[in-house]
């Protein structure tokens, strides 16, 4: 097989990657910037946080494989990226690192001060990762400021952190937090009991609407912003993604206002895979665009590894992916139960 | 400083902080699953109770592991753009492979472990635990392989402006990181050993809890001795490896500076690079050094004089780590041997100055891993893939030497701060002992 072959499968396992750690680091956040105002007291905040306590390390995992992905399968897009993003990265990796170690150090110590602390700690390092990766999604789809060369192996950014912070950048930044407020607060809703999972549960449609106006904001404002349409219109079958994406949205209300939250929860999830399989197609056959320059585009293309390594790297993706998600699913069936507070105050090793 | 200077320290400082959590964590959560198995094996609790007290050490060390390991990934773009370009067909593969093969692994089965005690079945409880140990222990067969052709680079050819992997078995096989890769386990074993024994004597030495600590310290004493005679040995080897594909390396590492047949080593010395020689030279072991590196005690040894200055290492700081690494690696191999002497004996919790020292060690193996990765990565240097890419090309062109200096700055707050309080807490917890009651866990284990 051709080459182009193979790097159009990885430019679909690359979305599928992030689609994929969107959805399931989506809740994790979502619940823990949300915990804050969703916990009335130490023991719910407990609750909330023993409900990714099995699994929210394991979903970070799809960040690490959608970055090492990048890096084997894109090298070119991985190096540029990383780096002119330099200072954005900085600050979503400090956030990941925070929230990673507050889980595990919360509990050890019992002292009023030290848990108020990592309750803070929790709550701003899942809201910056949230907003963040928003941010820089919606700076890749509407292209960075860069003149690639890539015959002279000559790269220039002229970017900055502040330039990021546009309009259609920080309006893909509240259309992420409002994704992973709603996708978390309804998987608390179905992973907790009694006043905390109604609790969780009012919050989730009361969050809809906002939520609807932002999707509705972003899909119109990605219009003149971006050139992601320019795919949509030539290929009219791919709208059929973008229309997924809305009637999920819409389902979930569909679903939460019957009390049927573990079908809302499923609507949410396809949600976010959908919204950012839009972006995806949109970009095809960009990873990242250039907003100044088209031929300095970084294309599946110009950046892509050779041929071998994109067929070893296939293999171990035939093998690995479908193994990983069937111990996931495993470990999802085991940990199925909600938590309630009985659970976290009967048991020395939940968090 | 520059943005080429200000990255190194950087990555040098994330680096050798994630190594100080890494090794703890490779050794311990086998001797974990170790202790868990003798559980589901004999039925004694004693073994529970020392798979949840050790168990928890583990976890708390493990947290910060993972966290500074995200750093890692991330670097090598952000910083190391030139070099991640160059490279990453052949060094982002065990990258990705990592993630998938191991990582997955390793993160869902730690937490099955953790929340899964009165979920599943002892041996499906038992098995997470040696799926995510096995996994852990693949995880740092494939970054060290990774890590190995930048030491050694094999199975590339240089096109299309970068390097391009043409064999994929020879970067599987490279025998540099099978070698690196047994000697660094092995050194996380006895890590983890030395750990358990240090904390083990410092009960014994307060009286507490004596038959369990006893029991610890016993297990311990074995795997230090093992582990770090096998340190010793895959050093050895890996010596050889060294001398043989990286010349300048092993000069700088010794200290040599003229090329010479039937080479002897000096047991006290200094370098003096500026004149090029060594200030001072002591008791000198005849042919030694030829027969480390090559196993021939006529063999010719490469001096740093062969190598232009611009391709030397710095000598000084690859000397004495190299030689803080051995010393402490040698003390190791007679402290766990008196280790499993004493505690085969009757009395062990009499032996306090013994079991003073033991506590003293503590640090003894960590310090020998940090002076370890000094010795290989700085031993590299000029290079960043020995002979094909130097360090000083690999930089990212975007960044400013301000903003690795913020970084810089914000990583030194920020793992400064979590380093105090995971230390803090891995001692709240040895010193705490262990749990007394586990009949809630037995009695529903009973039932699952």
């Amino acid at each position: 097989m051709d080459v182009s072959v193979f790097q159009i499968i990885w430019f679909v396992l690359w979305g599928v990657l992030w689609a994929a750690y969107f959805m399931l680091d989506g809740f994790v956040l979502g619940t823990g910037f949300l915990s804050v105002f969703l916990a009335k007291n130490d023991t719910e905040k407990r609750v909330l946080i023993n409900t990714v306590g099995p699994v929210w390390d394991g979903n970070e995992v799809w960040l690490v494989t959608a970055g090492g992905a990048t890096f084997a399968a894109f090298p070119t897009t991985y190096a540029l990226m990383f780096s002119n993003l330099y200072s954005a990265l900085l600050l979503l990796l400090f956030a990941l690192i925070v929230r990673g170690v507050s889980f595990e150090f919360r509990g050890k110590l019992e002292s009023t001060t030290w848990k108020k602390a990592w309750d803070v700690a929790i709550c701003i390092s899942s809201f910056l990762p949230a907003l963040l990766f928003g941010v820089a999604f919606g700076n890749i789809f509407k292209g960075i400021p860069m003149r690639n060369d890539f015959a002279a192996v000559n790269f220039a950014y002229d970017g900055t952190l502040i330039g990021l912070l546009n309009p259609y950048g920080l309006i893909t930044g509240v259309l992420f937090v409002m994704l992973f407020a709603v996708h978390g607060s309804i998987y608390a809703a179905i992973k907790t009991t009694g006043d905390l999972s109604k609790r969780s549960a009012d919050l989730a449609n009361k969050l809809w609407l906002p939520l609807l106006v932002v999707a509705v904001l972003f899909l119109g404002y990605t219009y003149p912003a971006t050139r992601l349409y320019d795919n949509f219109f030539k290929t009219p079958l791919l709208l059929v993604i973008p229309v997924i994406a809305v009637a999920s949205l819409i389902m979930i209300k569909v679903f939460a206002a019957i009390n049927e939250y573990y079908k809302a929860f499923t609507f949410s999830c396809l949600t976010i895979v959908f919204v950012v399989f839009t972006g995806v197609a949109g970009l095809f056959p960009n990873l990242i665009p250039s907003n100044i320059d088209p031929a300095s585009n970084l294309t599946i293309y110009n950046s892509s590894s050779s041929l071998l390594t994109l067929q070893i790297m296939t293999v171990v993706a035939l093998i690995c992916v479908p193994t990983v998600i069937a111990y996931k699913i495993w470990v999802y069936r085991i940990f199925r139960a909600r938590v309630s507070n009985e659970d976290v105050l009967g048991s020395p090793e939940a968090y | 400083m520059d943005v080429v200077t200000l990255s190194q320290l950087q990555f040098a400082a994330t680096a050798m902080f994630h190594w100080i959590f890494v090794p703890l964590t490779l050794g311990l959560s086998i001797l974990t699953a170790w202790m868990e198995t003798r559980y589901v094996t004999t039925g004694d609790e004693t073994w529970l109770r020392m798979t949840k007290f050790w168990g928890k050490l583990f976890l708390i060390n493990f947290a910060l592991g993972v966290v500074t390991g995200l750093t890692m990934e991330f670097q090598f773009g952000m910083n190391w753009s030139e070099y991640s370009r160059y490279v990453g067909d052949i060094f982002g593969a065990p990258l990705a492979i990592e993630a998938t093969l191991a990582f997955f692994l390793e993160s869902v089965f730690i937490g099955v472990w953790i929340f899964g005690w009165n979920k599943i079945s002892k041996k499906a409880h038992l098995t997470s635990i040696w799926l995510a140990s096995v996994a852990t222990n693949v995880s740092a067969l494939i970054i060290l392989l990774a890590n190995a052709w930048m030491q050694k680079p094999v199975g590339y050819v240089l096109r299309n402006n970068r390097a391009e992997m043409n064999d994929f078995l020879a970067v599987l096989t490279n025998p540099y990181g099978w070698i690196k890769f047994t000697h660094t386990l092995l050194s996380g074993y006895a890590l983890a050993a030395f750990l358990i024994m240090g904390v083990s004597a410092w009960h014994l030495l307060r009286g507490n809890e004596i038959d369990f600590f006893k029991r610890s310290f016993r297990l311990a004493a074995v795997w230090a001795f093992v582990a770090s005679i096998g340190v010793g040995l895959t050093g050895d080897f890996h010596a050889v490896e060294i001398a043989r594909t990286q010349p300048s390396k092993f000069a700088a590492m010794e200290s040599q500076w003229e090329t010479k047949r039937g080479v002897g080593m000096n047991l006290l010395l200094l370098p003096d690079p500026v004149r090029e020689c060594n200030a001072f030279e002591q008791i000198c072991i005849p042919n030694a050094l030829s027969m480390l590196a090559f196993h021939d005690p006529n063999a010719e040894i490469k001096g740093l004089k062969e190598f232009p200055k611009d391709l030397r290492p710095l000598v000084t700081p690859t000397f004495f780590s190299f030689r803080m690494m051995v010393g402490l690696g040698t003390l190791m191999i007679l402290a766990s041997l008196a280790a499993i002497f004493l505690s085969r004996r009757q009395g062990l919790e009499n032996q306090r100055v013994f079991l003073t020292i033991m506590v003293c060690a503590i640090p003894a193996p960590y310090l020998a891993e940090q002076f370890g990765w000094l010795v290989a990565e700085l031993g590299r240097q000029p290079w960043i893939v020995y002979g094909v890419l130097k360090t000083a090309d690999a930089v990212s062109k975007s960044i400013s030497a301000t903003q690795v200096a913020l970084s810089l700055l914000g990583f030194t707050v920020l793992y400064g701060l979590l380093g105090a309080i995971d230390i803090f807490l891995l001692v709240k917890y040895a010193k705490k002992g262990p749990d007394k009651d586990l009949s809630a866990i037995i009695n529903v284990q009973g039932r699952a």
